[in-house]
């Protein structure tokens, strides 16, 4: 165990929680679908993110261990467990986003932490400071060209790849773990930018935002 | 707007993503008491500007926040490689492995200008 | 409603309109008619109009001369009313629809008759170029009025004075080819490489692809040539790799093939953007392209004929006459003389008389002309007059003759007699000029070509031209060079080529074209009547002459001189004339003069397509923190910091008013800044930025990038710690905490958080790689609640577990527990020198966290503050705000805070080595100070310049300047923090403040600590 203070941000007594989008629901509304509505807007909300760093082996094996599906070591991959619920993207050549059912943060750092022993490595829990957008629908694709600076054509983008790129303004990491979904991480504090660009941009199609 | 290969990504990525840093292979002294000051201030502010190929370093901000090396010609602005941190290049000023549209660029520009 | 005109100009057949439907608009007011398939350049000749436009500098009256994007005259100004204005739109590109509304550009008042025309008359003789320069120079306060008239004379449209009612797109597009021109050339482009499987896309800026292949007299396989296009395209749009992208610009030509294409969506329906399916639509889309493979299959644009007269309505380029009557089915005239120096130029005659018109002549500045085409209309029994041109055109508001005399180009004269020709319209040929504007976008110079007049594309790594663009004009030789560059482009971008089999076209017999540009006068240049070069600049072949005589040898410095070439033009039918004239004068050849640069953009983009989405509450991103409803209900007055909305402060209603009048900035304040002294205050601090630093070198790392030491800083422990950069300026500052051996929390600014993130990861990866230690950022991960005030501890004490009591949990000390129920790490730190909490709990719990403080807080009187009372706050103390108190040049001695130095310490950190130079170590460096005002009413300015001697001569020498200033409610006073040269040795001197006024104020330097000097209340 490094010598790292831990810290279970979360509780479970019935405390109320707010999502990043929580003003922006009340501010922008949600638009419901339409008869022209070709792409879907859904924040998967309070999940648990962690921040991953360290040499790519010993983490490998720690991830292994834990969470039963291998650390992404190529560039711009993105690896899910068999639900689709645990996810690791790979940031850079010693940096990986962890996403987790909300709740299973601290329990996964603590056991990665064990595992880990006196290796160097680092692992920060930001489940406070992002969420994240899942788009869906035919039109998902053209929206997000409007979007990210990157390019999401499926030659170039297939299932399976994470990447850190240009939104609008702001930044965002951009996955696609299906055919039929992207997904955007975007932060806390930019996510009411990054929600009012999408419906606005969004409106040729009719986007819908589930909630 | 460039368009640059990131040696860490593993492919080109738009230049947003990136911010310059400026002159590449500039060494913190090891050893700041021992130098003059003239020496401190060299390697605080002195910079080449060169009319040809240069070396740069620069940031994948928004990307894999890793800092690399570009060899990029500053005529043509063509980028000739890019190198990740602690390396060196393969490509320099009077290096022989110039690309020939690079010789060619220069010589075309030199033509003209 | 006026009586519309009946269109006299159409033809009964011909053309790609359709006359079945009729089409109603109105240009300066005047109501007509015309087709779809028409632009509104077709459709003004339609109706006879000569005059579209008054010249840009002598408002002499023009007409349509061109059929594309080079036109220079017919340029307009959109929109039937005010929101829908849209300025410098050639009629010529502008497709027309029901209802469209167009305005002349420039005329005053309008442009049948026209004021300025006068001045342009009278003074036509006294304004060479560099007249407003020469003219308006003196005196020069007097421009700013000058310039009001001259820009109303010159009018160049005018932007909508109300919101644009359309929305605006940006897309980013990855290729991995490129084809700019969907003519011969670039459909045949498009085709190798669609065929290849690479990912295609296709940019043409008119209404149809196909380019010259929809007017042209050619046959492939024997078919009309636009059947071809129809069968290209209609594979093309089957291919899914292939995106075909009409009515689109091709502007910029960026560095690493990155191409801006401008795309007109709904341009050609309506004024503003119609919905689609109901739902809003973009008017204009800005493709924003990164491309493998470029393929420029621009064309070439006809150079006309610069002869005296040539910018009266009813002269157009040959093509042109070709275009109107074969696309549009209109032939703008009755009678034509054609002028022409090769023999692509017959093809207007022959058009013209088969459409029924007279052709009067045509003259060909070569002797022996022979070719299919002369020889066709040999047959036809035209009159061909041979070694001559026309050197001059007579009529005011339309052509109503020609002067043709024969001339000998070598030695520029006219050497026979000059017969004059009764016409209405000359038409003018004098070859063509290859489009290279975009491969010039990216630095490379043109290269000359004698055997095609013309300048061709100079070499872009990843681009090739081919067919007109590259000075190939025959069109089996164009098909073939489109293929062949698709070809290469796939290959280059790893597809595998595909056959492609092209059509035949029949080998036109063509006679060698002779090197014509400005045709020569009777009289010289400079004595005769005005042969224009460039229509839309108003420069002249005189001009240019003048240019060179001044003494204007570099054509960039002619350019600059004449305005040839200048804004929305940028050269397309003037420059390669311009600079044939000016290496006449100069005794040069042209390839020896060169060319100007072409700039970005090709065709004016409206600003709605440059901006995109990035306007309006999308210009910026606005960032907040998870309390930023609460504030918006609260009524807060936010203050940007950085990208960051912060509430500056919370108005309520002023005590005793019935009308809801809240209180102004400085009450609101004040009342702030008393409840923090006396009661609690609270401050969203959220902002601040946060990074988790974890590792076993983590202290040491800490060591070398702040200026004191951290090896002794305990868990549980904080500390306040300056960074320098290597220069020893003080570059932000903030607290670290020790959360374990191995592991840290560093604060920053609210404005350096995401630089200092990098700043730690710069010397990390570059320097000290070796050691062993992550940077993550945590700002938004935590919300921080700072509770500060006597009566934070009551208040705090009744929501968490955490025992608060002095002995135990100290000053510079953090802890964790439950606050509100919510797991939080809470920092006893004081930005404000009261006593003071810092909750900090994952943001998804601020609200909750936050909301039950307020139900706890009302008998403590718990108010909310904002970042204002926490700028007097902490400057009471005398607590630097990095960017306020520094500016760069400041060193952590020169803010008196040497206690904050570890000279000491094993590592040379960053910024040390400088401080220890003469300069850092003068004495009278400007030093941080407080100012005391002699009137305690008196605030005084932000950044006011601070003087020993009022009473010096001007220029008095400055000491210092203002760096922060305010009114303190609790000293009763006004007080600032400055830095003043040798300050901190000059405690009780008094400095005076001279303000622009005219009135100087008087202040004491004290310490700039103006309260609790011995901070006894943070501790308590």
């Amino acid at each position: 165990m490094s010598n790292a203070a831990t810290f279970d941000t979360r509780t479970d007594s019935a405390i109320p929680m707010e999502s990043p989008l929580a003003y922006s629901y009340r501010r922008s509304g949600a638009p419901a679908t339409g008869p022209a509505s070709r792409v879907t807007l859904r924040e998967r909300a309070l999940l648990g993110h962690l921040i991953v760093r360290g040499g790519a082996i010993a983490l490998d094996e720690a991830v292994r261990g834990v969470l039963g599906i291998s650390l992404p070591g190529q560039p711009q991959t993105l690896v899910q467990d068999a639900s689709g619920e645990r996810s690791i993207q790979w940031l850079s050549p010693d940096e990986w986003l962890v996403i987790v059912p909300g709740g299973e943060e601290f329990p996964l750092e603590t056991r990665l932490r064990e595992r880990l022993g006196s290796a160097h490595y680092a692992i920060s829990d930001v489940s406070g400071g992002q969420t994240l957008l899942e788009l869906a629908g035919e039109a998902a694709r053209e929206l997000l060209m409007k979007t990210v600076i990157y390019d999401v054509h499926p030659s170039h983008f297939p299932v399976g790849k994470g990447v850190t790129t240009v939104f609008a303004k702001a930044a965002t990491m951009l996955r696609r773990p299906d055919e039929e979904r992207w997904e955007l991480v975007v932060r806390r504090s930019f996510a009411d930018y990054c929600y009012r660009w999408l419906l606005d941009a969004g409106a040729e199609y009719g986007v819908n935002v589930e909630q | 707007m460039f368009y640059i290969y990131c040696p860490y990504c593993g492919e080109h990525r738009e230049e947003e993503e990136f911010r310059p840093k400026g002159q590449a292979h500039i060494e913190r002294p090891a050893e700041p008491e021992a130098c003059s000051d003239e020496e401190w201030g060299n390697y605080l502010f002195f910079r080449n500007n060169p009319r040809g190929v240069h070396h740069e370093m620069w940031v994948h901000a928004v990307g894999c926040r890793k800092f690399f090396n570009v060899t990029r010609h500053t005529v043509s602005y063509e980028i000739l490689e890019t190198y990740k941190m602690g390396e060196q290049p393969s490509i320099t000023a009077d290096s022989q492995s110039l690309p020939r549209e690079v010789a060619a660029v220069s010589h075309q520009e030199g033509v003209w200008a | 409603m006026s009586q519309s005109r009946q269109p006299v100009y159409r033809l009964n057949k011909g053309g790609r309109i359709d006359r079945s439907r009729t089409l109603s608009f109105t240009f300066n007011g005047q109501h007509y008619q015309g087709h779809p398939g028409d632009t509104l350049a077709s459709a003004l000749l339609a109706n006879g109009v000569d005059i579209v436009n008054r010249s840009f500098k002598y408002s002499r009256p023009r007409g349509i001369v061109a059929a594309g994007a080079e036109e220079p005259n017919a340029i307009v100004q959109l929109g039937s009313r005010e929101a829908a204005q849209v300025p410098n739109v050639r009629a010529t590109q502008q497709a027309l629809f029901d209802g469209l509304t167009a305005r002349s550009t420039n005329g005053w008042p309008n442009v049948q008759r026209d004021l300025m025309g006068l001045v342009g008359k009278l003074g036509g003789q006294f304004m060479p170029p560099g007249f407003y320069y020469k003219t308006f120079m003196a005196p020069a306060s007097m421009w700013l009025t000058y310039e009001k008239y001259i820009r109303k004379a010159a009018g160049l449209g005018r932007s909508p004075m109300e919101p644009d009612p359309d929305t605006y797109d940006h897309f980013h597009q990855h290729c991995d080819v490129l084809v700019v021109g969907a003519g011969a050339a670039g459909l045949a482009a498009a085709l190798a490489a669609a065929r290849s499987g690479a990912r295609v896309m296709v940019a043409d800026e008119q209404e149809e692809m196909g380019g010259a292949l929809l007017d042209s007299r050619e046959t492939l396989d024997g078919k009309p040539a636009d059947q071809w296009v129809s069968q290209v395209l209609e594979e093309l749009v089957g291919c899914e790799n292939v995106t075909l992208l009409p009515r689109t610009t091709a502007n910029g030509y960026h560095d690493h093939n990155f191409v801006t294409l401008h795309e007109r969506r709904t341009e050609h329906l309506g004024e503003t953007a119609p919905l689609e399916n109901g739902l809003r639509q973009a008017r204009s889309r800005m493709h924003r392209v990164r491309v493998g493979q470029v393929i420029l299959a621009t064309g070439a644009h006809e150079r006309p004929l610069v002869y005296a007269g040539n910018d009266i309505p009813g002269n157009l380029l040959a093509g042109a006459v070709s275009t109107y009557i074969r696309r549009y089915g209109v032939a703008p005239g009755r009678q034509l003389v054609l002028s022409t120096s090769n023999d692509y130029g017959y093809r207007a005659a022959l058009d013209w008389q088969e459409a029924g018109c007279e052709v009067v002549a045509i003259v060909d500045a070569r002797e022996f002309p022979a070719g299919d085409w002369v020889d066709a209309a040999r047959a036809q029994g035209i009159k061909i007059i041979t070694s001559s041109a026309v050197i001059e055109a007579k009529g005011s508001n339309r052509v109503t003759a020609a002067r043709v005399a024969r001339i000998d180009i070598d030695a520029y004269q006219v050497c026979g007699p000059i017969q004059v020709l009764a016409c209405d319209t000359i038409a003018s040929s004098g070859g063509y000029s290859p489009v290279i504007h975009l491969a010039s976008h990216t630095g490379v110079r043109p290269i000359w070509r004698d055997d095609v007049i013309g300048f061709v594309p100079g070499g872009v790594k990843g681009m090739q031209a081919c067919g007109g663009a590259n000075g190939t004009y025959a069109l089996g030789d164009v098909l073939a060079e489109g293929v062949e560059a698709g070809i290469k482009a796939s290959v280059a971008t790893g597809h595998a080529a595909q056959a492609v089999s092209l059509p035949s076209a029949k080998r036109l017999q063509q006679g060698v074209a002779v090197a014509l540009f400005q045709v020569p006068h009777e009289k010289p240049t400079l004595r005769g009547p005005k042969q224009f070069v460039d229509l839309q600049n108003d420069v002249t072949a005189a001009g240019i002459e003048l240019a060179t005589r001044e003494g204007f040898e570099s054509i960039e410095h002619i350019k600059r001189y004449t305005a040839m070439g200048f804004g929305t033009d940028q050269g397309k039918l003037g420059n390669i004339n311009g600079m044939a004239i000016a290496a006449r004068c100069l005794g040069l050849s042209i390839p020896e003069v060169g060319t100007t640069v072409f700039r970005p953009n090709y065709t004016p983009v409206p600003f709605g397509a440059i901006v995109g989405r990035h306007c309006r509450d999308l210009f910026d991103p606005e960032r907040y923190t998870a309390l930023h409803q609460w504030h918006v209900e609260r009524g807060a007055e936010f203050e940007d910091v950085g990208q960051w909305k912060r509430p500056r402060y919370y108005p309520q209603a002023r005590a005793g008013a019935t009308n809801g009048e809240r209180e102004s900035m400085s009450e609101a304040v004040a009342r702030e800044c008393l409840a923090v002294r006396e009661k609690v205050g609270i401050l969203d601090a959220s902002t601040l930025g946060k990074i988790d630093i974890q590792g076993p070198d983590a202290r040491e790392f800490l060591a070398r990038i702040y200026t004191n030491k951290w090896e002794k800083l305990a868990v549980g422990k904080c500390r306040y710690g300056l960074m320098c950069k290597d220069d020893g300026m003080v570059t932000d500052d903030g607290v670290t905490s020790c959360l374990a051996d191995n592991h840290f929390l560093m604060t920053t600014t609210t404005g350096g958080a995401a630089a200092i993130l990098e700043w730690l990861e710069l010397w990390h990866q570059t320097e000290w790689p070796e050691l062993e230690v992550y940077f993550s950022s945590v700002t938004d991960h935590w919300a921080t609640m700072t509770i500060t005030g006597p009566n934070a501890r009551a208040l705090l004490a009744e929501i968490t577990d955490i025992n608060l009591d002095r002995d135990s949990f100290k000053f510079m000390e953090w802890r964790t527990g439950n606050v509100a129920g919510v797991p939080a790490r809470v920092y006893r730190i004081s930005f404000t020198g009261e006593l003071t909490f810092e909750i900090n709990v994952q943001a998804n719990y601020a609200m909750h966290v936050w909301q039950t403080l307020f139900k706890h807080g009302g008998k403590y009187g718990l108010t909310p503050y904002g970042t204002e009372a926490m700028h007097v706050l902490r400057a009471e103390k005398g607590f630097i705000i990095v960017g306020q108190e520094t500016d760069g040049s400041v060193t952590p001695e020169d803010l008196g805070m040497q206690w904050c130095i570890g000279y000491d310490k094993p590592f040379s950190w960053i910024g040390k080595r400088a401080l220890v130079r003469p300069d850092t170590k003068r004495e009278n460096r400007k030093q941080l100070v407080g100012l005391k005002p002699k009137d305690p009413k008196v605030v005084l300015e932000e950044g006011a310049q601070i003087v020993f001697d009022p009473n010096h001569a001007i220029p008095m020498p400055m000491v210092g300047h203002v760096t922060s200033s305010y009114y303190s409610p609790t000293l009763n006073s006004g007080f600032a923090l400055a830095v003043v040269k040798g300050g901190q040795q000059k405690l009780g001197e008094t400095v005076y403040l001279p303000m622009a006024d005219g009135r100087t104020f008087e202040a004491e330097i004290v310490s700039p600590i103006f309260y609790d000097p011995k901070g006894e209340r943070q501790h308590v």
